[in-house]
């Protein structure tokens, strides 16, 4: 009798403590597992480009030519900044204001958002330029430059693949970390739900949004720079 | 909740600087500039291996967890560059 009141005492508690060997709660762990896959998935994205542009039959477009770095160029100040916003609001949070959370988790989606938008408009104005997935568009602005021969045309068409798709894939991830935010935001956030004891939401969407900073220093550099 | 081993957390505010300075080199870089491209290029990569150490290591704390959690964090590198050497060694054959 006494030891079915102890297995019922029992179920009252959580299931399972967090998993202790790795010294981090699962949710932490579970994310930086997801990461350790994703560097995989842009690896494979970045290690095609480098191969692709070695190997191409002819020389590689200079970036300056084709893409707008100076508006790049903000453009990865802002996801910086967005950066620094995420950490200060968990630091917020972890000192137990909630209204600096607030503050700054606002501040980074639309830090995020911006990002988005300013790479959205970055596309359309590409493509209006004549620069496409494809390769240049006939009649455009930049297949005048390739009859000119200041851009290649053997390998504009590998330049527009490979750009299209790894800032594409990145723009997906960053719209990703803005939507997950915004529904901390307002699920958990705006009513007051994270305290100094439970945080793990915020620790754990910031560690995927640096992640994502952290792979567009990389992509800026070898995209618009190299 | 257990969270990052307890630490002096680090002034995110300079991190930010060093980020903004590392990213305007960057562009001075990008410039024409009286030296070879494969300096320029070897100078950006640091460069850019650099920031990304500070995000990892300050930002996403790195530097104050447990070897347990940064092994896992690491584990992707030696594939990279196994992948990385596999795919560019096709064109040095």
């Amino acid at each position: 009798m006494s030891h079915a009141i102890a297995v019922d005492a029992n179920a009252m508690r959580a299931p399972f403590p967090a998993e202790r060997g790795i010294d981090v709660y699962n949710k932490k762990l579970g994310m930086w597992i997801f990461l350790a896959s994703e560097v995989m998935f842009f690896a494979a994205l970045i290690g095609a480009y480098v191969i692709l542009r070695f190997g191409a039959p002819g020389p590689w477009a200079k970036p300056g030519v084709v893409l707008s770095i100076q508006i790049t160029a903000f453009n990865t100040f802002l996801l910086v900044c967005s950066s620094v916003s995420m950490v200060k609001a968990y630091a917020a949070i972890q000192d137990g204001n909630p209204n600096g959370l607030r503050f700054w988790l606002g501040l980074t989606i639309l830090g995020g958002a911006c990002f988005v938008g300013i790479q959205v408009f970055e596309y359309i104005h590409l493509v209006q330029h004549g620069f496409t997935p494809a390769g240049v568009r006939e009649g455009s602005h930049l297949a005048e430059l390739v009859e000119k021969g200041e851009l290649p045309a053997a390998t504009m068409g590998l330049y527009g693949s490979t750009f299209f798709t790894m800032t594409g894939f990145h723009g997906f991830h960053v719209s990703c970390g803005v939507i997950s935010m915004l529904y901390l935001f307002l699920t958990k956030a705006l009513p007051g739900k994270y305290t100094a004891q439970d945080f793990g939401g915020i620790e754990v969407v910031g560690l995927y949004w640096h992640f994502v900073d952290l792979v567009w220093i990389i992509l800026f550099t070898i995209v618009y720079l190299v | 909740m257990e969270t990052a081993h307890a630490h002096k957390r680090p002034n995110y505010i300079a991190i930010w600087i060093w980020l903004a300075a590392l990213t305007a080199l960057e562009l001075g870089l990008a410039f024409e500039l009286p030296i070879t491209q494969n300096l320029k290029l070897l100078l950006l990569m640091i460069l850019a291996i650099w920031k990304a150490l500070l995000v990892a290591l300050y930002f996403m704390h790195l530097k104050f967890e447990g070897w347990n959690l940064r092994f896992v964090a690491l584990f992707p590198i030696p594939l990279v560059l196994i992948l990385l050497a596999a795919g560019l060694s096709e064109h040095i054959w």
